[in-house]
C-alpha cells in the first residue's frame, strides 16, 4: 500500500504502478457530469486544482447542526468525462483522479504526458468509503448543480483505491478487455442449439 | 386508508432498500469471493462490498450514494385506491429523501434543476397489477444510474452479431451487452433479460426479473437452461468485479419471456449492480405490516 498527501507531487504520482494499492489523505475535490462540462466551457473554478485530486463522486451530504454529515460517497462512472478530462488534466494540474470503471484513450495518454494517474475505488461501497471522509471545507455550485453534481471540497484520511491507469501510460482496463475479448471469441463458438 | 400508517411503513421500506443488502445477494457475493485468489484485485474488491454492505446495514447509511431510480411494483386488491397508494408512495419518498436514505437524484431533463425530494415528473416509477387477495404487495428496487447505462436493446436478426431469431441469437445478444459493459456497471450483479415484447414492455419485463431471487429457478424449463448456461458462459469472460479481472462478472442472469408480432424480435438486457436494492413488504388494507419479503 503506497500513502499519499495532498498536494500530490509529480515525482510521488510517477512512482505509482498499475495494480498497486494507495491511500490518500488530504483534500479531494468531487467533481461530476456538471462541473467537468462547466470547466471545460471555460466557466470559473472556485477551487485551486493543481496537484490535486479530484473524485468523480456525487456524495449523500446532510446539514447537522450548521457542518456538513457526509452520509454516502461512493465513486461514480469516470467514462461520461472522457470528452472533457484531457483538457481538464493538462489545464488544471490535475494529479489524480479517483473514480470508478476506467476511462478511455484520451485521458490515457493525458495521464502520461502530465503526469497523473487513475485510481479506482470500489463502485457502490459507499458506506465504506464515506468513513474516508473526515469533513468538508466547503461546498461551491450546490444550488446551481444540485447535491450529486456540486463541487465539495472534502478532507480524507486513508481514501483507498487501486491504481488502474499509471503515468507510464499503463491501463488495467484495457489488458482485462482485451483478456475477455478472446474469451469472448471462444465463448461464442459454444453455442446452444437453435 | 390511514394516510400515516401507510407512509410510515412505506419509509420503512424504503429504508430497508436502500441500506440492507438481501441476504441472497449477500450470499452469493461471499460465494464470489471464495473462488478469488486470497490476494486478487477481484478479492480485494469483493470484500469492500462485503464489509460496506455490513456497514451500511449498522449504520443505517446507503450501500450506494447513487439511490437510483425508484421502482415500486404494487399488487393491489381488485377496486383498491391506487392514487391513494401513488400518493402514500410519493410522501414516503420525500420523507426517506430528507432523512438521508435517499439521495437527491431526480433532475428536471429540460431545465436541469434538481426536485429536492426525489418527486418529478414520472418519478418514481410505479408499476400496478391487480390481484385477488385483500392486502397491497409492495416490491421497491432500487436501480442505480450505473447500470442503467449499460442495459440496452437488441433487435434480431443482427449481422453484426451474427445473431439470428432463435436462443442462440438471445445469448449472443447477453454476451454483447455484458462484454461490452465490463466493469462500468458495478459487476457483479445480475442480468434481467426479455425475449420479445415491445420495445418499451421489453425493458419493463427486464427489470421484473430483477424480483426474482438469485437461487430462484426459472418456471420455463427451456429459459432456465438459457440463464445456467448463459451465467457460465458470461462468468468466463473475465471481466470481475468492477472490471479488474476475475471469475465473477454476474451473480445470475434471469430470462423472462414476452409474445411478440412478427415482425419484430427484440431482446432487451438490462443490468443490475452488486448493490441490488431490492425489497418487499406485504401490507393489509389499512396499511399495517403483514410480512416482509425477501
Amino acid at each position: 500500500m503506497k500513502t499519499l498527501r495532498y498536494p500530490f507531487t509529480a515525482a510521488a504520482v510517477k512512482e505509482l504502478a498499475v495494480g498497486e494499492m494507495v491511500s490518500l489523505s488530504g483534500r479531494v475535490f468531487t467533481a461530476r457530469d456538471r462541473l467537468h462540462k462547466h470547466l471545460y466551457e471555460g466557466g470559473r473554478c472556485p477551487v485551486n486544482l493543481k496537484n490535486g485530486a479530484i473524485y468523480h463522486c456525487g456524495p449523500i451530504v446532510l446539514r447537522r447542526d450548521r457542518t456538513w454529515v457526509v452520509r454516502a460517497a461512493g465513486p461514480t462512472t469516470s467514462l461520461r468525462q472522457e470528452a472533457y478530462m484531457p483538457r481538464l488534466i493538462a489545464q488544471h494540474g490535475i494529479r489524480v483522479i479517483v473514480g470508478k470503471g476506467g476511462m478511455g484513450e484520451g485521458t490515457r495518454q493525458a495521464c502520461a504526458k502530465c503526469g497523473c494517474v487513475y485510481v479506482q475505488a470500489v463502485g457502490g461501497a459507499a458506506a465504506l468509503l464515506a468513513e474516508a471522509v473526515r469533513s468538508v471545507s466547503a461546498v461551491h455550485f450546490l444550488r446551481e448543480f444540485g447535491m450529486a453534481e456540486a463541487l465539495w471540497v472534502l478532507e480524507v484520511e486513508n481514501l483507498r483505491g487501486v491504481v488502474a491507469m499509471d503515468a507510464q501510460g499503463r491501463s488495467l482496463y484495457r489488458r482485462v478487455r482485451e483478456r475477455s475479448r478472446r474469451a469472448l471469441r471462444d465463448v461464442l463458438r459454444n453455442g446452444v442449439k437453435a | 386508508m390511514k394516510k400515516a400508517h401507510w407512509e410510515k411503513n412505506l419509509v420503512e421500506l424504503i429504508r430497508r432498500a436502500s441500506t440492507d443488502l438481501p441476504a441472497d445477494v449477500e450470499a452469493a457475493l461471499r460465494r464470489a469471493l471464495n473462488r478469488e485468489k486470497k490476494s486478487s484485485l477481484a478479492a480485494w474488491a469483493l470484500e469492500s462490498m462485503l464489509q460496506n454492505a455490513a456497514r451500511a446495514r449498522r449504520d443505517g447509511i446507503p450501500i450506494c450514494q447513487d439511490t437510483g431510480e425508484l421502482i415500486f411494483f404494487f399488487r393491489v386488491p381488485v377496486e383498491f385506491d391506487t392514487n391513494g397508494l401513488a400518493a402514500r408512495a410519493r410522501a414516503a419518498v420525500s420523507r426517506a429523501t430528507r432523512l438521508g436514505y435517499l439521495r437527491q437524484n431526480t433532475l428536471d431533463a429540460v431545465s436541469g434543476a434538481s426536485f429536492e425530494t426525489n418527486v418529478g415528473y414520472g418519478a418514481p416509477t410505479f408499476c400496478f397489477e391487480q390481484g385477488g387477495r385483500k392486502t397491497v404487495d409492495v416490491r421497491l428496487v432500487l436501480k442505480g444510474g450505473g447500470c442503467e447505462n449499460v442495459g440496452g436493446q437488441y433487435s434480431l436478426p443482427d449481422a453484426g452479431l451474427d445473431a439470428g431469431r432463435d436462443l442462440e441469437g438471445v445469448r449472443r445478444c447477453v454476451l454483447d451487452a455484458v462484454w461490452r459493459a465490463q466493469g462500468a456497471g458495478c459487476a457483479p450483479g445480475v442480468i434481467g433479460v426479455c425475449i420479445g415484447g415491445s420495445r418499451a414492455s421489453g425493458h419493463v419485463h427486464a427489470k421484473e426479473q430483477f424480483l426474482r431471487r438469485v437461487g430462484e429457478r426459472n418456471r420455463v424449463r427451456a429459459l432456465a437452461r438459457l440463464e445456467t448456461k448463459l451465467l457460465a458462459d458470461v462468468n468466463r469472460l473475465g471481466v470481475g468485479a468492477m472490471g479488474l479481472g476475475g471469475k465473477t462478472t454476474a451473480l445470475a442472469v434471469k430470462i423472462g419471456a414476452l409474445s411478440r408480432l412478427p415482425a419484430c424480435f427484440f431482446v432487451t438486457v438490462s443490468a443490475m449492480c452488486w448493490a441490488f436494492r431490492r425489497r418487499g413488504v406485504v401490507l393489509g388494507p389499512e396499511g399495517g405490516v403483514h410480512r416482509w419479503l425477501y
